[in-house]
Order: C-alpha cells, then sequence, then structure tokens
C-alpha cells in the first residue's frame, strides 16, 4: 500500500523496497524546535520563495506558551517565516495544538497524501491513510524549496490484531504491547501496517495513537487502511480531493504478526525505553510523583474521556500532581462542553492549555532529582521529562488516572 | 578521506535524548549543544571529547526524536565520524543532510575496542582499523545518490546545484 502511494508521488507506476525514489509531497511540516534550524538552511538556499505557501504547516507547540526568552527567539522566528513568505497554515497559540492531534483535527492530512514532517511522531498520520514519516530540519527546508524528499521504499511489516478488547484498554496498550515484544529496532525503517478486526473496530482516535508510536519501534511510518471509521472521521473536515487505494491481496510483507487481544492487559512501559513493556499487574504499588495526561499520543477527546471516567468524584492522591492537556483548542473546547475540565478540575488536576511541555521535559511538569512519572506520552528515555535521574513510566489515559487517585500505579478495574 | 581519532564507546539504542536533552534544545548553535552532548550518558563526554575523536556505538543508534541538533551536537564537538553497528533511520538521514560522516559497520567493534584506543577509518573504501588490537572491519558502502549528497557537503548544497540548473 505504502508502495502504491509512493510510486504515485513519485510519477511511477511502481516501485520496490530498498529503491531511492524522489517524492512530491502534500504537506510539510515543522514545530518551534526543528523548524528555526530549517528556516536557517532555507535562508543558505538563497530562493526568494516557498514551492507551495499552501502546503507548509508551522505549529509552536514544543516550548510554547513561550517558556523562557530563547523559546520566544524560536517561536518568533516560526512567525516571521511564516509572515514572509505567506504560510497558510501558521497556528499560533490560542488557535493551535500539539502538531498531531492539531493536523488531523484540521483536515490538513488525507488518505494518500504524502507529508513529511521535522518530528519524528509524523507517522501518526498513516492512521488516516497517508504515507507520513518523521525526517530533519535540512530534509524540510529542501522540501520547503523543492516540494520534493528523497526516501528509500521501505518494506512493509504487517500486524495483524484479532478479538474484542477487553474493559480499560485501547490502542496505546495494542501498540506499546507490539512494541514490547518486537523491540525499539524491531521494525526499523520499516512501513508498519496495522489491521485486523480489532483495528477494524478501533475509534480514529484510537488508531492515531497507534500509528503514532510507530516511530517507538524504529519504524518510517504506520499504516492502516482507510474505512468506515476513517472516511467518518474525515467528511466535513478535508477539502483535498482524495481517493483511498486499498492494498492488493497479494500484497507482499516482509513478516506477519498476530495478536489475539482478548486477554490482554492494560501495558505499562517502564523506563528507560518504550520497549521494556510489562501488564499493569506488574508495576502494581510503584508510587508516583506526577501524572501526565496529554500530549499527540493520548491527548484526544476520546482519552480525556476515557481519563474522566474512571477519575469522576475521586481526589488526586495527596502526594500526586496531576496533569490533564487537551491538546488542540477544540478538543479543550469540547472536553469543558462535555464536563470533563469540571471532573479533572473537581479532582483536584492541573489542567493545560495545548502544549507538548513536559513529554519532552520541555516545561510545565519538570521533575526533579529521584521523581517519578507515569505519563499517557510516548517516550521514557533517561531524562526525558526532566532530571537524568528521574523515571517514566507510559500506560494509557484509563491507568493514568486511576493510578493518580491511588498515588501508585494500579490497574483502572481495582478503582472503578 | 582518511580519519584517525580515539574512540569513545556507547551500546545500543543511544537515544536522541541522550545525545542532547530536550531542556537544550533552545540553541541551535552547535557549539552550544555540544557543551551538553551525551552528558546524561557519560558525564566527561562533553568535556574531554577532542576534535577529531570517534564515537563507536551499537545498534540503533540516534533512535528517538527527529532533531538535527543530534547530528549537529556530535559535528559541534568535533567528533570526526560516528561508527555503529545501525543507526535509527532520521538520525541517518540528518547525519548525511548536515555533512557528519557516519558509517553502519554490522560487526561488533566496540568488543575488540577500549576506550581511547586509536580508529582508523577510510570514508571512500569504508574500512576501519584497529591499530593496537590489529582488527578490520568491513563497513556497509553508502549508495550512489547518498554519495552525491555528502560529496556536495550536504543536502543544502547538493539543492543549491540542482536548483541552479
Amino acid at each position: 500500500m505504502i508502495e502504491k502511494i509512493l510510486a504515485r508521488g513519485a510519477g511511477q507506476k511502481s516501485v520496490r523496497p530498498g529503491e531511492l525514489i524522489s517524492v512530491k509531497v502534500d504537506l510539510a511540516l515543522g514545530n518551534d524546535i526543528t523548524a528555526p534550524v530549517a528556516i536557517r538552511e532555507f535562508e543558505r538556499l538563497g530562493v526568494e520563495r516557498v514551492f507551495d505557501p499552501e502546503k507548509i504547516v508551522l505549529v509552536p507547540d514544543h516550548f510554547t506558551p513561550n517558556r523562557d526568552i530563547a523559546a520566544a527567539e524560536q517561536a518568533l522566528a516560526l512567525r516571521r517565516f511564516a509572515e514572509r513568505y505567506g504560510i497558510k497554515h501558521y497556528f499560533e497559540v490560542g488557535r493551535m495544538g500539539v502538531e498531531h492531534a492539531l493536523l488531523p483535527e484540521q483536515g490538513l492530512v488525507w488518505p494518500g497524501a504524502v507529508v513529511i514532517g521535522a518530528d519524528s511522531h509524523t507517522c501518526t498520520y498513516g492512521a488516516v491513510g497517508a504515507f507520513a514519516t518523521g525526517v530533519g530540519s535540512t530534509d524540510l527546508a529542501a522540501a520547503m524549496a523543492l516540494g520534493e524528499a528523497w526516501f528509500k521504499v521501505p518494506e512493509t511489516i504487517r500486524f495483524e490484531y484479532r478479538g474484542v478488547l477487553p474493559p480499560f484498554t485501547g490502542g496505546k496498550d495494542l501498540i506499546l504491547y507490539m512494541i514490547g515484544r518486537i523491540g525499539v529496532e524491531g521494525a526499523r525503517y520499516r512501513a508498519m501496517e496495522f489491521g485486523g478486526d480489532t483495528i477494524g473496530r478501533l475509534s480514529m482516535d484510537g488508531r492515531l495513537t497507534m500509528c503514532n508510536m510507530a516511530i517507538e519501534a524504529g519504524g518510517k511510518c504506520g499504516y492502516m487502511e482507510p474505512d468506515e471509521v476513517t472516511f467518518d472521521y474525515l467528511q466535513g473536515r478535508v477539502k483535498h480531493p482524495y481517493a483511498a487505494e486499498f492494498s492488493d491481496s497479494d500484497a507482499a510483507y516482509e513478516r506477519i504478526f498476530s495478536f489475539e487481544v482478548a486477554s490482554l492487559q492494560p501495558q505499562v512501559a517502564f523506563p528507560p525505553s518504550p520497549d521494556n513493556v510489562r501488564p499493569v499487574g506488574e508495576a502494581k504499588g510503584i508510587r508516583i510523583d506526577q501524572v501526565v495526561i496529554g500530549s499527540c499520543t493520548n491527548g484526544r477527546l476520546e482519552d480525556l474521556r476515557a481519563a474522566a471516567a474512571v477519575i469522576k468524584g475521586r481526589k488526586v492522591h495527596p502526594k500526586v500532581r496531576l496533569l490533564v492537556i487537551p491538546a488542540t483548542q477544540q478538543i479543550y473546547r469540547q472536553a469543558m462542553a462535555e464536563g470533563l475540565l469540571d471532573i479533572f478540575i473537581e479532582a483536584e488536576a492541573a489542567v493545560s492549555t495545548p502544549t507538548c511541555g513536559p513529554c519532552l521535559g520541555g516545561h510545565m511538569g519538570i521533575l526533579a532529582r529521584g521523581e517519578k512519572a507515569l505519563s499517557t506520552t510516548n517516550r521514557n528515555f533517561v531524562g526525558r521529562m526532566g532530571h537524568p535521574e528521574s523515571e517514566v513510566f507510559l500506560c494509557n489515559p484509563a491507568v493514568a488516572a486511576a493510578s493518580a487517585v491511588a498515588g501508585e500505579i494500579i490497574h483502572p478495574g481495582e478503582v472503578a | 578521506m582518511i580519519l584517525e581519532g580515539k574512540v569513545w564507546l556507547f551500546g545500543d539504542n543511544v537515544d536522541t535524548d541522550a545525545i542532547i536533552p530536550a531542556r537544550y534544545l533552545s540553541a541551535v548553535d552547535p557549539a552550544e549543544l555540544a557543551a551538553h552532548c551525551l552528558e546524561d550518558v557519560n558525564p566527561d563526554f562533553p568535556r574531554l571529547v577532542r576534535p577529531g575523536d570517534l564515537v563507536v556505538a551499537g545498534k540503533n543508534f540516534g533512535c528517538g526524536s527527529s532533531r538535527e541538533h543530534a547530528p549537529l551536537a556530535l559535528k559541534g564537538a568535533g567528533v570526526s565520524c560516528v561508527v555503529a553497528q545501525s543507526f535509527a533511520r532520521i538520525f541517518y538521514r540528518n547525519a548525511i543532510n548536515i555533512g557528519l560522516p557516519i558509517l553502519e559497520c554490522p560487526a561488533n567493534l566496540a568488543g575488540s575496542l577500549a576506550p581511547g584506543d586509536i580508529l582508523r577509518v577510510d570514508l571512500e573504501q569504508g574500512l576501519i582499523t584497529a591499530p593496537r588490537s590489529g582488527g578490520r572491519f568491513q563497513a556497509v558502502p553508502f549508495p550512489p545518490f547518498m554519495q552525491e549528497i555528502i560529496k556536495s557537503g550536504g543536502l543544502i548544497e547538493y539543492v543549491r546545484s540542482r536548483l541552479n540548473y
């Protein structure tokens, strides 16, 4: 499938794994950390215009609202660039969101689109059937000038999920379980195609969570074949014409993994790696100082609903800080309309404006030496959320909410 | 090009948060980034690394975020070449794009080296030799397309040459 999208982007009839190709991009994305470097490189090119001001997206989301003067200077560089080159999709604070929640919500990605982003979690958009992959700042600079990027056509690994998910599990558990099984380099350079009846029943939010973490297994992109769930989601959002393509029945996969999910427990990734995954029962009793619910992985409406359902009428444990970060302004507003924010505030959580902040130890929730956090984010490397001697455990929003109440990691079923 | 320098050894899955922690990403200057390069893994590294030194690591070097600050920090520290058993894909293309020499060498080099050993690398041939132990290793050669980018001095220079058509 990925091969079909890339072949079209390259203007070729077909491509084969291993082939190096130059592909036209439908969208190029940068943020307040990666775009300043890209802008500097772009200016070295000496071109007078970008390839298409409608196909570049700039989102200041990592260290915003500006955490210090240096971050403010970086955000300003983005805004100046957007003004100078007439970039249509520039999202200022107050209109923005965490980029990988924002772009699908705004209808900027669609089935068959070729999307590059100077952010590793760009792979998220595979959930709507796009070819989307993370690149570096210099790649972004070249793409902003030429409208092209070079790729090696990846082999594809297929992940089949079968069965009905048990309560308190979702997309996060499906992807964490798989990363635990194949490891952080298990899909290095590979396209990861997710399918099976479990995925067919999974919501769009759950699918975005799964493709978001493809990079945590080393994947080049995640991919899910568009279906009714996808088309319902895209309806009214996407203005660009698109034609979904479907895998050939004889599609060639490098490997196929199958999972039976009926007895899947909520999963927890122990520090210091997203592949250090165990069922939540094995994490029971680990005391935590901070819980974060948010990010491009799990800051969407369904995530907030799942967390609120667990925490409703309860209080956050006295020794725990709970941070809830709706991923976009629209999600924030909808959560407010549904009374979810009231539930969090009533429980004595801090609710924040959209930001990547704590996920990468940027701001809004840095850990001190020796502190432990449980987080719905995507990485738990050494020092990811603060001091190099702090620790991060990863989980789904229901586990995060239940554990915030208990003061220690716990199965949501034991609280509810 | 022949490179020769002192070796710094690292293990598998050295992630980009380890190469340059996110708390320093308000900087874009390679020298500023270099001052914190790999400090959470080996606090001596940013203090004692000398221009020309080489980094030798295991599998999946540079996994995690797409930050180009990671290869920039290594370049800023004067690292002449990173030799790893394998690289994470975004780090791999970033290194090529900014002109940081890297070599993928499936053999477990680290096993036959001690920190501070001298390593000699022939970039064109992909030949790696360790004079102390007498070890000789062959790296995976770059495809011609990437050699062109490297020869141009990085992706920006390569694109410039194309824009001048």
